[in-house]
């Protein structure tokens, strides 16, 4: 638990003193609720949510943060995976919000309004940077153009001393070491991401969609984050991707776009979503986005964005008022400051907090 | 299978019967009952909840079920060969060593020592495998690749991270050597002594008295512990899906990067995420995962029914 004090910054009047008070899990009582937002005093409803297994520790500093203000409510959160998640929202019945790395799309984004009675709610809440990790004896501080990195995990480029790799970096010695690109076993949003990117930014090489089961043959497997950066640590040459935070003592790769070398950091992921579009037809409650993976404003644009989906209305008092709560706090500058420490993800910048934070609370009780 | 008729002897008094014999009997056969009725539901729900996927018309798999679930086939079959090929002959020597060479005290130690190993966690192994076993071997796949590459089982190109087919087939062979060495100890201690001491008063020595009397004795206790331990290397599931670089590839090259998986690492690496026919198609893979194990059982019984006439028990 988290008990390091902040200095409050600009609240906004909307996010109750539930979500605003989060960090201050020690001094934080029921006897300081009802003095702020109103509507999320004596929150004291169970929620439950299912999805997404890569915003799961950020998730659980939210829930930690969470409940410890609102000693009344609880959240549940089940990992069982975007697709999952996104299933079960749909059938309803228990799930009130779910997880997902990817926005509702035609038919299930007709269920889901079918679901909801009317709009659904897509928030952006977990925006983590995805570095292309390597090891590579004597060489650090590589640059790579999205071309090279797709030609990297195709298995065109077959040694670091390749022209490409070379053209991208300038004055530096490459060993004739052969390239082994390390991806994942497992169906991720971390693989779907990146190979969209792959696709977006290189299409000439990369041709293949993006795709949660990397798309291409050859290559190493590893299972999870953990078990990439452990064979790219392991090996010689490897080259893996994985979450810029969890990257651990493997290089991570500056991304060459145009003439400018962008490192995979916070700062640079969260600008990504200023520059992307919103998708749409997903209705005025959705802030879905279709990445701009071909950024070369000083945004890094291989980012994993992950959503939550939630209902305007909720049949229940108690559970359209902690939804409303929860995801109020989740998007707080509290609650994205919390999951960045957790989890190493990007806090959404204020401006796109500036619109989302009136949808959330439009949550309500209705039919 | 004997069944025993059972004569009708009217002189001979009712056999006396309690209680007791009444509720120990009924629960043996409840608990006999029990077990068909276990495997009967697995089967059941093996085979409901695979039928969405076999019925599919390729939504999902455009290629189709047998294609997927194929190569998941090669792999955990060649898995669990490597295994086998490895441990068996270590785990009859470990156990002749232990109950014919060893002096009686170091013996007990031993089959203390395998016992144990036997009971460590697959998990364990896994962690094992990855962290010490894998990177340790990249020097060994590099020099098997260049002196015995012409042989396609080392074609290469060797991987840098040493997990590969070959190192997962070594921790396979280190998981069930032990519960084959502790089938075959226990079968070659019960090797009949005269048989022995016979062997021995012909002019045998000790090796030949072995080769006599012990092995053809412990046959079949060799085979079942050996399907024993293929129907664990079959089902092991953690331990591949840590170390195995699988990509689905259907090869015989055991030292590259690019490996088939194995059905049960396969189901733990995709079931988390999971949903809808995916599932399915999971459970599919697994039904004939189940399939599998049962017919390498009912061969292995086969072998040891055959067998047994001229094992030398009699």
């Amino acid at each position: 638990m988290k008990t390091k004090r902040r200095a409050p910054r600009a609240r906004l009047a909307a996010i109750g003193v539930a979500t605003s008070c989060a960090l201050f899990v020690a001094g934080c009582g029921a006897a300081n609720e009802g003095g702020g937002g109103g509507a999320d005093s004596g929150i004291s409803g169970t929620i439950s949510g299912a999805g997404a297994s890569s915003q799961q520790a950020a998730m659980q500093a939210w829930i930690a943060g969470f409940t410890g203000a609102n000693s009344g409510a609880t959240v549940n959160y089940d990992p069982v995976g975007s697709g999952g998640g996104r299933t079960q929202f749909i059938q309803g019945g228990q799930i009130a919000f779910a997880g997902s790395d990817a926005y509702l799309k035609d038919e299930q984004l007709a269920q889901a309004r079918q679901r909801c009675g009317g709009q659904v709610i897509e928030v952006p809440n977990y925006i983590s940077p995805i570095a292309a990790v390597y090891k590579l004896d004597g060489v650090q501080n590589l640059n790579l153009s999205p071309a090279t990195i797709a030609g990297l995990f195709k298995g065109d480029i077959k040694t670091w001393n390749d022209p490409k790799v070379a053209a991208d970096n300038p004055g530096v010695a490459l060993p004739a070491t052969t390239v082994t690109p390390v991806h994942r076993s497992d169906e991720s949003g971390t693989t779907e991401n990146f190979t969209d990117f792959m696709n977006k930014a290189a299409p000439s090489v990369w041709t293949a969609e993006g795709d949660g089961e990397w798309p291409v043959p050859g290559g190493e497997a590893a299972q999870g984050t953990s078990g990439v950066v452990g064979a790219v640590g392991q090996g010689n040459g490897t080259i893996g991707y994985a979450d810029a935070s969890q990257a651990g003592q493997l290089s991570k790769a500056n991304l060459k776009l145009g003439d400018q070398n962008v490192a995979p950091t916070a700062e640079a992921a969260a600008k990504i979503l200023e520059e992307s579009k919103r998708v749409e037809g997903q209705g005025p409650t959705s802030f879905a986005f279709d990445l701009n993976r071909t950024s070369t404003g000083g945004a890094y644009p291989i980012v994993l964005a992950s959503y939550l989906i939630a209902c305007p209305q909720y049949p229940d008092q108690a559970q359209a008022d902690t939804v409303k709560a929860f995801l109020s706090y989740v998007v707080s500058e509290q609650g994205q400051q919390a999951a960045a420490q957790a989890a190493g993800s990007a806090p959404l910048s204020a401006a796109l907090r500036g619109q989302i934070t009136p949808v959330i609370d439009q949550i309500k009780v209705g039919g | 299978m004997t069944t025993t008729e059972v004569k009708p002897e009217p002189k001979a008094a009712k056999p006396v019967e309690q209680l007791g014999d009444r509720i120990f009997a009924g629960s043996a056969k409840g608990a006999g009952i029990l077990i068909l009725v276990v495997l009967a539901g697995v089967a059941a729900f093996l085979l409901a909840e695979s039928l969405p996927a076999i019925t599919d018309s390729g939504s999902e798999l455009p290629e189709g079920l047998t294609a997927y679930i194929a190569p998941l086939v090669f792999g955990t079959v060649v898995s669990a060969v490597i295994a086998l090929v490895i441990a068996t002959p270590l785990a009859v020597a470990v156990a002749l060593f232990i109950s014919h060479y060893a002096p009686r005290r170091l013996a007990q130690t031993l089959s203390y020592i395998v016992d144990l190993l036997a009971a460590v966690p697959s998990i364990v192994y896994g962690l094992w495998g990855i962290g010490v076993l894998a990177p340790a071997t990249v020097g060994f796949l590099e020099w098997l690749n260049t002196y015995l590459g012409w042989i396609p089982l080392f074609a290469g190109p060797p991987s840098v991270t040493g997990r590969t087919m070959l190192v997962v087939g070594v921790v396979l062979a280190v998981m069930i050597m032990p519960i084959i060495t502790a089938v075959a100890r226990e079968v070659f201690l019960q090797a009949p002594k005269l048989h022995e001491e016979a062997a021995l008063a012909l002019g045998a020595t000790r090796w030949e008295m072995i080769r006599l009397a012990v092995l053809p004795f412990g046959r079949s206790g060799i085979i079942s512990g050996a399907m024993l331990g293929l129907g664990r290397a079959l089902g092991e599931t953690m331990a591949v899906a840590i170390v195995l670089s699988g990509t689905g590839v259907v090869t015989f090259n055991l030292i590259s990067s690019e490996n088939p998986l194995t059905i049960a690492g396969n189901i733990a690496l995709q079931f988390p995420e999971a949903s809808g026919l995916t599932v399915n198609i999971l459970i599919a893979s697994g039904l004939v995962l189940f399939v599998i194990t049962l017919l390498v059982n009912m061969l292995a019984r086969y072998i040891v029914e055959r067998r047994r006439d001229f094992s030398g028990a009699n």
